[in-house]
Order: C-alpha cells, then sequence, then structure tokens
C-alpha cells in the first residue's frame, strides 16, 4: 500500500464517521434499541473481508482464521438484521 | 479488461451498499419508516456480500458457504430465542462475534502475507496490529458485558489497587509489542501477544464498570465494534468495510454520548469504572431510617379510581417479573375509567437506552403514550398518580438534593411532584446502582410491595370491582 492510497482510505474514513454523526444526531429514544442493534448488524461487514480472506489460496491458518471469521460475522448480520426487525414489528400505533 | 470490469462492478455495488446504510440508519430515526430502513440496510449487506463473491481472488467456496450456512443458522436461531428482556445481552454478544471477526480476518491476512513473503509493507502491518486490538478488546469486553447483564459476572463496581496503572501499562505493552511486530513481521509470536494482552484488556476495561452504567458500556462496545470493522477495512484496502464501519463507529459514539449526559456522567468516568462513592457499606444503614406507608390492593385501588390523571413509570424490574401484559392491561382498564393514562420513561430506564420502550411495545403499548423525560418532566406537578414498577434510582430525587449521593446531579423523573406516588416494589433492596431512596420515605409516597405481576394484577382486578 502506498502513500497515495492511504490517503484515500483515510479521507473515506473521516468522511464516512462526519456523515454517521450527522445521521445519528436526530433518533428518539423509542428507536435507540432497535438502533444499535441495526447498526450492529452493519458492523457485520467484517464478513466481506471474511469471505475474501478464506476463498484466496490454500494457506492453511489464513482459511482456518478466514473460516471462523465467515461463521461469526455471519452471526453477527444474520442475527442483527433479523433481531432488530422482530423488535420494530412490534412499534404500532393504537 | 475483463477482470477490471469485474473490479468496477464490485466496487460500484459497494457504493449502492453504502448508500443503502446510510439511507437504511437515516429510517431507523423514525418509528414509521424504521422498519424499511432495516431492510433497505439488510438489502445492502446482502448485495455486497454477492458481489464479494465474485471477487477474482476467491478460488474456493466449499469454506465460505459451509460458513455462511453455519452463521445463519445460529444467527436466526439466537434472533428467534432471545426474550425481549435479553436483547442487550443479545448486542452485546453480536458486537462480541464482530470484533472476533475483525481480529480473525487481520490474522488471517498476516498469514497469507507471510507465506507470500509480503511482510514488507509497514501500513499494512500497522493496520493489522490495529484492527487485531481492537476486535480483541471489542470482543473481550463485549463478553465480560454480557457476563454482567446474565449475573455471570458481578454487576457490581470492581475496584482493585493500581487499576487504572495496570490499564496504561497494557496499553504501554501493547503499543510497544505492535511496533515491535511491524519491525519484526516474521516473528509469530509477537502477534499472539498482542491478541493475549487486548483480551486481557478488554475484560480490565470492562470489569469494573458497574451494572447501571452497562448501557453505557454496550453503547461504546457498539462504536467499538465499528472501528474494528473499519480496521480491517485499512488492511485489507476495502472500502466497504471502512465506510460500514466507520458509520456503525459514529453511530454508537453519538448513542453513548446521549446515554452519558441523561446520567450526567462523562464518558471517562464511566469507562474509568463507574460510580465513584456507590460503596455497599453505606446502603443499608439510612434505609432503616425512612418511615414508610404501605397499601394494599383495595386502599390503592381506591386512588386511582379517583384519579384523572395517572403517569405510569416502568423500570426494569417490571420486566424482571415479566409483568409488561400486567401493566396493558391495568392501562387499559384506566382508560376505560375515562382516565388519562401516560407512560414516562427515563432515557436509562431498563438495561441499554431504548430498551422499555422495545419491552412496552411488545406487550402492545401504544407507543404514542411513551413519553420521554424532557417531554413529560412538567406534568408531574398537575397529576394526581404516578405508579413507579420496578423503577427505582430513575426516581430518587436524591439525584436533585443530596449532593452527597453518588447519583447526584442526574436527570431524575420528577415523580416525586406527583399529588400521590405509588411505588409497586418486591422489597426494600436498593436498585440497580446500590443506592437508597429516599423517596419511599416521603409523605405523599405510597408502597404497595409484591411482585409486579401478582401485584398490578391484583391491583386492576380491584379497580374493575370499583
Amino acid at each position: 500500500m502506498d502513500f497515495g492510497n492511504l490517503i484515500i482510505l483515510i479521507y473515506i474514513f473521516v468522511l464516512a464517521i462526519f456523515i454517521g454523526f450527522e445521521l445519528i444526531n436526530k433518533v428518539p429514544p423509542t428507536l435507540h434499541t432497535p438502533l444499535m442493534s441495526g447498526s450492529n448488524a452493519i458492523s457485520g461487514i467484517t464478513i466481506i473481508g471474511a469471505i475474501i480472506s478464506t476463498g484466496h489460496g490454500d494457506i492453511f491458518l489464513a482459511k482456518l482464521f478466514g473460516f471462523l471469521a465467515v461463521i461469526f460475522a455471519t452471526i453477527n448480520v444474520v442475527g442483527g438484521y433479523l433481531v432488530t426487525d422482530r423488535m420494530l414489528k412490534m412499534f404500532k400505533k393504537k | 479488461m475483463e477482470m477490471n470490469l469485474l473490479n468496477n462492478l464490485i466496487l460500484i455495488v459497494y457504493l449502492v451498499s453504502s448508500i443503502l446504510f446510510i439511507f437504511g440508519i437515516k429510517m431507523l430515526s423514525a418509528v414509521k419508516t424504521a422498519r424499511k430502513g432495516n431492510l433497505l440496510s439488510a438489502i445492502g449487506m446482502f448485495l455486497a456480500i454477492i458481489v464479494t463473491l465474485l471477487n477474482k481472488e476467491i478460488i474456493s467456496y466449499e469454506l465460505i458457504l459451509s460458513g455462511i450456512i453455519i452463521g445463519t443458522f445460529i444467527g436466526i436461531l439466537m434472533a428467534i430465542k432471545v426474550p425481549m428482556t435479553g436483547m442487550p445481552q443479545m448486542v452485546g454478544v453480536l458486537n462480541g462475534f464482530g470484533g472476533i471477526a475483525s481480529t480473525f480476518v487481520a490474522i488471517s491476512e498476516f498469514y497469507k502475507l507471510q507465506h507470500h513473503s509480503e511482510l514488507e509493507n509497514t501500513v499494512v502491518l500497522i493496520t493489522i496490529a490495529l484492527s487485531i486490538i481492537i476486535g480483541t478488546i471489542t470482543f473481550s469486553g463485549s463478553f465480560i458485558a454480557f457476563g454482567k447483564l446474565q449475573g455471570i459476572v458481578t454487576g457490581k463496581v470492581v475496584k482493585y489497587k493500581f487499576q487504572h496503572q495496570i490499564n496504561l501499562i497494557l496499553l504501554l505493552a501493547l503499543i510497544i509489542l505492535s511496533i515491535l511486530f511491524v519491525n519484526n513481521p516474521t516473528r509469530n509470536e509477537l502477534i499472539t501477544i498482542v491478541t493475549l494482552l487486548s483480551l486481557i484488556l478488554g475484560i480490565l476495561l470492562t470489569l469494573p464498570i458497574g451494572g447501571a452504567d452497562m448501557p453505557v458500556a454496550i453503547s461504546l462496545l457498539n462504536s467499538y465494534s465499528g472501528l474494528a470493522a473499519s480496521a480491517t477495512g485499512f488492511v485489507i484496502n476495502n472500502y466497504m468495510l471502512i465506510i460500514a464501519g466507520s458509520l456503525v463507529g459514529a453511530s454508537g459514539i453519538i448513542l453513548t454520548n446521549i446515554m452519558c449526559k441523561a446520567m450526567n456522567r462523562s464518558l471517562l468516568n464511566v469507562a474509568m469504572g463507574g460510580l465513584d462513592n456507590a460503596g455497599s457499606t453505606t446502603s443499608t444503614t439510612t434505609t432503616q431510617n425512612i418511615t414508610i406507608k404501605s397499601v394494599d390492593s383495595d386502599e390503592a385501588a381506591m386512588i386511582f379510581d379517583a384519579a384523572q390523571k395517572v403517569i405510569i413509570v416502568p423500570g426494569y424490574g417490571m420486566a424482571v417479573s415479566q409483568a409488561q401484559m400486567a401493566v396493558r392491561d391495568l392501562f387499559l382498564t384506566l382508560e376505560k375509567k375515562g382516565i388519562d393514562v401516560k407512560f414516562a420513561i427515563h432515557p436509562v430506564a431498563g438495561r441499554m437506552p431504548g430498551h422499555m420502550n422495545v419491552l412496552l411495545a411488545e406487550a402492545n403499548i401504544p407507543y404514542e403514550k411513551l413519553y420521554a423525560m424532557e417531554d413529560i418532566n412538567d406534568e408531574f406537578s398537575n397529576t394526581d398518580v404516578v405508579f413507579v414498577v420496578g423503577a427505582n434510582d430513575v426516581v430518587n430525587p436524591a439525584a436533585r438534593n443530596n449532593p452527597q449521593s453518588p447519583i447526584y446531579g442526574m436527570p431524575i423523573l420528577n415523580v416525586d411532584y406527583a399529588k400521590t406516588v405509588i411505588v409497586n416494589k418486591r422489597s426494600m433492596n436498593p436498585g440497580y446502582a446500590g443506592i437508597d431512596n429516599e423517596l419511599f420515605g416521603y409523605p405523599n409516597t405510597l408502597m404497595y410491595f409484591g411482585d409486579a405481576k401478582e401485584a398490578i394484577t391484583k391491583l386492576n382486578n380491584a379497580i374493575k370491582e370499583l
């Protein structure tokens, strides 16, 4: 990774952080728990890294850790989205 | 050229996913659109996963697919089985899994680079160390939080000698070892030690935090899990991971801040080990000095029957006794009598932000009846009856008028301003924070003892009979 590449990643990181701050500023307390579990599901995005790590080459340790990462990240994604939906389903008007 | 096309397609879909995540989170901020927002975000995730499978570096799919199948099965099972009261634990566990996944991806990448003798890039090595540290701290911290919420690990504030110094030394050791690792990447034991030390640091950072502060800890760990994903994005040079991880990292920090404000605490104070003066020694002595008046169900029923305006203040004790449905029945009975009933929700009622709203929603209580603290606090003074169910610290007037109290300064629901306060409680035990509540001795306070579910059902029947 050269400096030019790194600087692009830092740009993306910093700008995304600012978007995150702005997005979440205005959430009513009622939705804090679903928001937490819903955004937690998004942090399961590591699954993408896990998939790439598991799929490449034939290095045993790299594949092993990649495989474990796929399992844990999938639990995070699937469990997170489903449980958030389960909660949100319950919010009804009279 | 064909390879490049594929690569560009992947990047474009990642951009679409990022936009879906942003819209998803945005829509999660209004009750009307929340469910659709979550769906959009899930679609974004699905697209990102599918398109990643097209990555040219992937040559075998067996392990990937079996990992996804196993994870999906466990994820579905967890999401279906978990009771709404266990939601904080669930979020804690999922946080932990996200964290450890980031650690494992970084370790996997390390072994890959080592195999190809490509370990000379300093930036990549730094990000590997960083990703492992954040991911592992998130993992062990989340599981301690889970243990505390589940009652496996003590919920008390844990204090020991040189606590902060030990953490500081661990942190310095981590930094030094990481520098050593970056300079000697072929020494595998360095990365193992970094992982182990991070594991210990995560435990030591979370262990001192008291049960009352768990909402903040969970919120903070949620933020860490996002940052861990982001760090992993730097390791494998992936925009998607960086963007999604940063969104979650930022959201977690904002939520944590909201929690801290609600409790009038600084983030640093919570992170350093919770309420400083909440000693267990002082808690029992003052209780005996409070003279309390208690009522039975018939007396309480008559007070409710005479009221025009009632505010119900639910706390976690209600959920522990599974009394949500009983509360709902009481709510319906009172409404039928033409009494105006509202629910007052303290920002930290329950075990995580917004937890109480979820529990009441599960019991089919319409959400427009739930009022946030700042919206209802002025109404207590013209309310006839306030009914406190299983809440304690969040209605403790000591937070307003006793500078000696460990919770002094925490914004509370001003229930004591109401004409009559009826407190349903199992016993006179202090609340989650281990602090006495002088409210119970106030002249306008009546104690209605008993298990919440049983007591409220009895009260409800008594009101119906009037």
